[in-house]
């Protein structure tokens, strides 16, 4: 049982601020950092992983501070989103080395184990070279678990991979879970957090964000004012029904476009059909107009 | 010291073109020396000049340059050095185990072949292992320096050419005391020290030359593993 501690942390770059006042607890079980793409999520991962000291705050597990101290590295298992490896060696070797310079008892035993978890038994004698991305994200993951590690980071780990690698690792992961280990995987998409992790940490822009469990992070995306783009039979009744009712918060019918401002995903999403059919009005298209993640984000941190 | 640190910066460094570069530059000052005997008649005092101008001015600074920043340079640039920072193993251990492959590199195939064209020349024993003594501090301490760079600057390479090629060349040539600060002097002054007397002069006091060769390469290998242990990695959110 191991608990990272994020507290009222800051990371700057020269005059630009990657982390800005964080403060997270991640325990055991599997907790994902969701946040788009230049959040600050790498930066967080990196300081936890004892590669990068914090500017301002501290960053500690079990507290202690996780920057130069490689005995941490006794409980650390780390998967970075950098791809360079040693590629002169064959899998199996890399895993080999990583078990010797974590001083096990038997490297041998250890290794075949991590690459086993992996299912990287069969190419572990090529030279890892000639792996494809999937392969050495695979078997980096093994010689990152090597050691049984009691707390593992991983940045961005499904990015390049195909949906059956997904689903192994999905698998994996939550087995480690279950184990009662502490699990952190950083992601810009909502719905492979959602699928995983029984505790999600939204940060946008550097800031802490949002937490809790996915239905609780659904809840805050979902009841927020919604944006939506209309065609229909007759754009000018539809305007003049909806307006009318509380949910609405706004209507504009510019260039032949409605665009109407909900103020509830739900109410609205069950108040527009029932009003257009009462207008004897004809939907032809509802688009959301603003569902990209960053809005969606943008929102979480203006409340 | 830790080997599996040893073997994997022996096989990263010296399996590719690198091994083919340091074996060239080893054979090419045999050759030198070779080609010196056979068309020129040398004393040995001709020989301690040439092996002097050639091997410690160009050859040895050159060498510890390639091996000191290739025993951890190419694992900084590419950020595969993560798999040897992410483990329970201090610092300083990992230096002390890269510089050990570039002191044995050093020693292959650049202490080796120094004393072989000394021989070549027609050194006598005790001019031709004063010249693999002083190619030893040298080469060491040049390695020490360079690994030493590379951690803390990403420009070592252009540094270590400038220390050299200026440094030690042209403002030692000029200015007297710069020499007291040059590594090619101090491993003179242990050449000179061992070698029969009034074959070679060297600018730097014997006492001194040791002290700074010890003293430099103690100070250098712990100052880089206190340098590793504050190594920022930090990748592109």
């Amino acid at each position: 049982m191991a608990t990272l501690t994020i507290d009222t942390c800051s990371r700057w770059f020269g005059n630009v601020v990657a982390v800005n006042d964080v403060t997270m607890s991640i325990g055991p079980g599997i907790t994902g950092l969701l946040g788009p793409n230049g959040a600050g999520k790498s930066t967080l991962i990196n300081m936890l992983a004892g590669f990068l000291p914090p500017s301002a705050g501290s960053v500690t597990l079990d507290g202690a501070e996780t920057w130069k101290n490689p005995e941490a590295y006794r409980v650390l298992g780390i998967v970075t989103e950098r791809e360079a490896t040693y590629d002169f060696l064959t899998g199996r070797q890399l895993v080999v080395a990583s078990a010797e310079l974590h001083g096990l008892a038997d490297p041998g035993a250890a290794a075949q184990r991590a690459l086993e978890t992996v299912a990287m038994q069969e190419a572990q004698d090529r030279k890892i070279g000639e792996y494809s991305k999937g392969m050495r994200q695979r078997v980096k993951m093994a010689s990152a678990l090597v050691h049984d590690p009691t707390v593992l980071l991983l940045d961005e780990p499904f990015n390049g991979m195909d949906p059956r690698q997904r689903l192994h690792l999905i698998e994996l992961l939550r087995r480690m879970g279950a184990e009662g280990r502490t699990v952190l995987f950083s992601s810009h998409i909502l719905e492979e957090v959602e699928q995983l992790a029984h505790q999600i940490e939204v940060v946008v822009a550097g800031r802490y964000a949002a937490s809790g469990d996915y239905r609780e992070i659904r809840r805050l995306m979902t009841d927020r004012p919604h944006q939506y783009t209309i065609t229909s039979s007759d754009d000018r009744a539809l305007a003049s029904a909806l307006v009318a009712d509380a949910s609405t918060a706004g209507v504009s019918l510019e260039d032949g476009v409605l665009r109407v401002q909900a103020r509830e995903f739900l109410r609205f999403a069950e108040l527009l059909p029932r009003v257009a059919r009462d207008a004897d009005v004809r939907l032809f298209e509802v688009s959301p107009a603003d569902e990209s993640l960053e809005s969606v984000f943008s929102y979480l941190v203006e409340n | 010291m830790n080997r599996t640190i040893v073997r994997l910066t022996a096989q990263g460094m010296l399996g590719g073109r690198r091994l083919w570069l340091l074996g060239a530059l080893a054979l090419l000052l045999v050759v030198i020396a070779v080609a010196t005997r056979l068309l020129a008649s040398v004393s040995e005092a001709d020989a301690a000049g040439l092996l002097r101008a050639i091997a410690f001015s160009t050859f040895l600074p050159l060498f510890g340059l390639i091996v000191g920043t290739g025993a951890i340079a190419p694992e900084i640039d590419d950020g595969s050095i993560v798999h040897l920072l992410a483990k329970p193993v201090s610092r300083h251990t990992i230096v002390q185990s890269k510089l050990l492959v570039a002191v044995g590199t050093v020693v292959a195939l650049a202490v080796v072949p120094t004393m072989l064209a000394a021989v070549v020349l027609g050194a006598g024993p005790r001019t031709v292992l004063a010249f693999g003594a002083g190619a030893l501090a040298a080469g060491a301490v040049y390695s020490v320096l360079f690994l030493l760079l590379t951690i803390v600057t990403r420009h070592a390479v252009i540094i270590g050419l400038v220390y050299a090629l200026i440094w030690e060349s042209l403002v030692g040539s000029f200015v007297p005391g710069a020499r007291n600060l040059s590594v090619q002097q101090w491993a003179l002054s242990v050449t000179e020290s061992l070698a029969p007397s009034g074959l070679l002069t060297a600018d730097v006091g014997l006492g001194l030359a040791y002290a700074l060769i010890i003293g430099g390469f103690v100070a250098a290998t712990w100052f880089a593993g206190s340098r590793l242990n504050a190594l920022t990695l930090s990748t592109e959110d």
